[in-house]
């Protein structure tokens, strides 16, 4: 057989047929559900007396639009409150498994997922939520469907998806001290573009890949998105098979021996072909501060706010100037002067017990600029348990940052924690978009260290300057 | 899912690039449980003004333009979340067809599904059906999907591409769970030879 990349062995084993003229229909191994992309799906269902083929295949949790505010008070916005009741009526209807509210294993449907070892190499895995991207990190092909398609899994366990292309981007050599996943993500969508790899899937390679924690390449593989991609996908090997091993739902005794031996065998064989390479110089990254209205604007956090003229093309020059004027930034503007109102370390890139390590960090001993709100949203329950357990969050509230309940909370604003209009906001989330975490918001992209810096000293400030305790 | 094959109508220039699903339909807007009645939300930030008011200056707002049902805007439209709740409004709103040179993926599936053309054309019949559609009352372009084709009649031109399976799903409408569903045996026979990891099917008796 020809040598094939990750990717392709796992498609490959995925297609279910090739009918003529037709796209290939593809398993699905796992579905991840959540309160906001479901409900219609299964009034689809109802509407057309079709039930869910799989349910144990089937995961679904409340991430989106739930309060971070102590468990057990009754949930003030009402139409949130309706949509999370429609998830329990349709999960209890169709016997799909939910990690409720208040269950110990509830958390954002991307932290789980790996958490509990239901994420495992070779998969297929969808959900109704962009993001699903995060899962590739494991050597799944994980990408996020709408609604529609959302019903047709539920209902088929399959898709038709037409087959993308496929892209490398190569890591070379080491991240530099202080340059965290983080930066190599904002980095590689600065240098391919928020469209640079649409209708392909990614695979991250080279020595600054296999170096990251499964931590580290989730943040990555979660941003493949912002990079307009399919997924993205880093092939499995020990720190993958460290990583899985012992957790919940994942394989154990003769059967994990079995499928780490399966595991192995899918990284890309020597001599396999991508349709695109991209090589990113590590040794060339340094901490990145996002300063227009997507993540591909995105500077070093020692440069400054770019110049109109730098642009070459006129599209781009005017959506700078629409940017800048949204984020009321001046061009040339130093980085390290921008001040910030508000913080939040949280969301499915940035959520991880690593991440609010990296951010404890900076925060001991230390305390959050008078002027500045921060807040800290654990990914999950189990994280927040487990970060309890080592003294973080003793670190974060000492500091003067809010230690609050797990869920996807200002990455998109569904819940109460928004900004308010004019507000700036370092922030660990993926996405910059005019309004996202609340109209009017204006939100620079960082790494947990750099926002918590940002937090303290109340402006943005290279933390690779700073000594730690 | 309704078919489209020609469709004519009044063309409304949006002038921008990356236009992610997140200006489409803002997050406040996804809490609602139905597929319907998103229209009136759609590019809200960018109609009303905080206080609810209309924002006269937006494309969509000036009077020749009110009735339009295809809309052309920059590269890479609708980026960003994978919410299909921007394709219910766009369509809701009255849009049949979007013209741009080129859609995030995810957009364009979600379009696919609910009868909303996704055409991509280069950036130079982009620009000129802006520049034509900012200069012309009423200016209008008839799309043929089966000829692959969209033209003015005022001298304007062009041809597109898309994939032969979504564009035969579209022309007819079709309804491709009940496709999916008619590869019952080759799913049943894929199932039986790939059964879950028992650790992964054993979720549901813990949780019940």
């Amino acid at each position: 057989m020809a040598p094939r990349t990750l990717f392709e062995k796992v498609w490959d084993a995925h297609v279910v047929t090739e009918p003529d003229g037709q796209s290939p229909l593809l398993y699905i191994d796992l579905h991840l559900v959540h309160e906001v992309t479901s409900p219609q799906a299964f009034d689809g269902l109802r509407a057309n007396g079709r039930r869910v083929r799989q349910p144990h295949r089937t995961v679904a949790t409340v991430d989106h639009n739930i309060p971070t505010t102590p468990r057990g008070l009754p949930i003030a916005d009402p139409i949130a409150a309706r949509q999370i009741e429609a998830l329990q009526k349709n999960c209890r209807e169709f016997g799909v498994p939910l990690f409720d509210m208040d269950s110990a294993e509830q958390g954002i449907v991307h932290v789980i997922g790996p958490e509990l070892g239901i994420t495992q190499p070779g998969m297929t895995i969808v959900c109704g939520d962009s993001h699903t991207s995060t899962h590739g990190a494991f050597g799944s092909l994980a990408f996020g469907i709408g609604t529609s398609e959302v019903e047709h899994v539920l209902a088929t366990q399959c898709l038709q998806q037409k087959k993308p292309k496929t892209m490398q981007i190569d890591v070379r050599g080491k991240l530099p001290a202080g340059v965290t996943a983080k930066d190599l993500a904002l980095g590689i969508i600065g240098q391919i573009g928020t469209d640079g790899a649409t209708g392909h899937v990614i695979e991250y390679t080279g020595e600054a890949v296999r170096s990251l924690s499964m931590e580290g390449r989730m943040t990555i593989c979660n941003m493949s998105i912002e990079a307009g991609a399919r997924a993205g996908m880093v092939a499995p090997d020990e720190t993958t098979f460290a990583y899985v091993k012992g957790r919940r739902f994942a394989p154990n005794g003769k059967t994990w021996e079995d499928a780490v031996g399966a595991w192995r065998a899918l990284g890309t064989d020597p001599g396999a072909k991508y349709d695109r390479v991209v090589t990113i110089d590590a040794a060339s990254l340094a901490p990145f501060v996002t300063w227009g209205t997507n993540p591909g604007m995105v500077v070093q956090v020692n440069a400054r706010v770019p110049e109109l003229n730098s642009f070459t093309q006129e599209s781009d020059r005017r959506a700078a100037e629409q940017a800048l004027a949204y984020m009321a930034l001046q061009p040339g503007t130093p980085i390290e002067q921008i001040a910030v109102d508000r913080v939040f370390i949280g969301s499915c890139t940035n959520s991880r017990i690593e991440d609010l390590r990296a951010a404890a960090r900076v925060a001991k001993g230390r305390h959050v600029n008078p002027k500045v709100r921060a807040m800290v949203v654990p990914g999950s329950q189990a994280i927040k348990q487990a970060a309890e357990q080592e003294g973080l969050h003793r670190i974060f509230v000492e500091a003067g940052f809010e230690w609050r309940e797990s869920g996807c909370s200002m990455c998109l604003g569904m819940n109460p924690d928004i900004l308010q209009p004019g507000e700036r906001c370092a922030s660990t989330s993926n996405r910059n978009f005019e309004g996202r975490q609340g109209r009017g918001g204006r939100t620079h992209l960082v790494s947990p260290e750099m926002a918590a810096a940002a937090a303290i000293e109340g402006h943005f400030t290279d933390v690779r300057k700073w000594q730690f305790s | 899912m309704q078919p489209f094959r020609k469709h004519t109508g009044i063309v409304a220039p949006l002038d921008r690039v990356n236009v992610d699903t997140d200006q489409i339909i803002p997050k406040q807007f996804l809490k609602r449980i139905e597929r319907t009645g998103f229209g009136e939300f759609v590019f809200y930030d960018w109609r009303f003004a905080p206080d609810g008011s209309k924002k006269s200056d937006f494309v969509l707002h000036e009077p020749r333009y009110a009735n339009a049902t295809i809309l052309v805007a920059g590269k890479n439209f609708g980026c960003g979340s994978s919410r299909e709740h921007a394709v219910w409004a766009l369509a809701d709103y009255g849009f049949r067809a979007v013209i741009a040179p080129s859609f995030a993926d995810i957009f364009a599936n979600n379009s696919l599904k609910n009868g909303l053309l996704t055409v991509r054309l280069t950036d130079n019949e982009m620009a000129e059906i802006m520049r034509r559609a900012g200069s012309t009352q009423n200016y209008q372009l008839s799309i043929d999907l089966e000829k692959l084709t969209v033209a003015d009649g005022r001298g304007f031109s062009a041809s597109f591409t898309m994939d032969d399976f979504a564009r035969h799903c579209l022309l007819n409408g079709l309804d491709d769970i009940g496709l999916t569903l008619q590869h019952e045996a080759a799913i049943a026979a894929y199932e039986a030879k790939h059964p879950p990891l028992a650790e992964i099917g054993a979720i549901l008796p813990i949780l019940r």
